[in-house]
């Protein structure tokens, strides 16, 4: 690799830091979903993991430190994935 | 060996495929998992009240701290402390422990109260409950099976640390083992909402 040393280490401070966020919106998506909210409480528990799941690539497994190349191929599953959701959900509820 | 450097960039890279591959495996799961929800709204719900809120709220700690554990022991290789990365790398494995013994209580009392998949009880059920807590062994075997593979992995790990075949300079396993063990993470954070808040 032509790099120099782009290797970013992740201080344990800040680790921790997104550990108690994680924890924090874990309760929240507890509460949330405790709260009638009917179908709301459906995609409030989903944006909430979706947040937390953010917070587990991007730190924990260093996606924003990594070459943009890993940043496009995660798009590229994601979008897959919704694809494969939507072309579902677009069968089930119009058939 | 000496003579050629390892491509580590090569080897995250390969590593994040295969992850992702793995997310639309989960991803199939939880399509199945919508679709009968909207089909099966009513006994769906019935069937995600009987799950237990204390075992899948404390597993989502357990997880999401052995997490912190594996993302630390990335930290303590790259700065040379040996120890620390055992005594964190322990902590995750200690974790997935844990975790499966939670399971292990979650399983086994469901299976007291004779639900099982194709158990006398769901047969009689209606069909929308059967197909709920086949969804729920399924995908939470699964995912089961996956914790499995990473306590797995990551004790052979903790082995070439000792070894020091693992180091501060040639680390890219143990990140490569640390990403698995975020995707098995990574999966719970989406089944603990969809089975065990919103139903």
């Amino acid at each position: 690799m032509t790099e120099e040393h782009a290797e970013h280490i992740l201080s344990y401070g800040k680790l921790a830091t997104v550990w108690v966020a994680l924890l924090v919106l874990t309760a929240a998506t507890i509460l949330v979903t405790r709260v009638e909210l009917g179908v709301w409480k459906v995609w409030a528990a989903l944006a909430i993991a979706s947040v937390k799941s953010g917070l587990v690539i991007a730190f924990f497994m260093h996606m924003k430190y990594e070459p943009r190349l890993f940043r496009i191929i995660l798009f590229v599953a994601l979008f897959t994935l919704a694809g494969f959701i939507g072309g579902t959900f677009f069968d089930v509820l119009y058939r | 060996m000496s003579h050629l450097e390892k491509d580590s960039f090569g080897a995250k890279l390969g590593m994040w495929l295969f992850l992702f591959t793995e997310m639309l495996l989960f991803g199939g799961v939880f399509i199945l998992y919508s679709v009968y929800l909207t089909r099966y709204p009513k006994e769906f719900g019935l069937g995600g009240h009987q799950l237990d809120l204390v075992y899948g709220a404390t597993n989502t700690v357990v997880l999401l701290t052995s997490s912190l554990f594996a993302a630390m022991s990335v930290t303590a290789i790259k700065t040379g402390a040996k120890k620390l990365t055992l005594g964190l790398l322990s902590g995750t494995i200690g974790c997935a422990f844990i975790f499966l013994g939670i399971k292990y209580l979650e399983w086994s009392a469901k299976i007291h109260h004779g639900i099982y998949p194709n158990s006398p009880k769901l047969i009689a059920g209606p069909p929308g409950e059967s197909i709920f807590f086949s969804l729920y062994y399924l995908t939470t075997g699964l995912h089961g099976i996956h914790v499995i593979v990473g306590a797995v992995l990551m004790s052979w790990t903790a082995v070439m640390v000792t070894k020091e075949r693992i180091n501060a300079t040639d680390n890219v396993t143990l990140e490569n083992v640390t990403l698995y063990w975020h995707l098995v993470d990574l999966v719970w954070i989406f089944i603990f909402p969809l089975y065990y808040l919103i139903l």
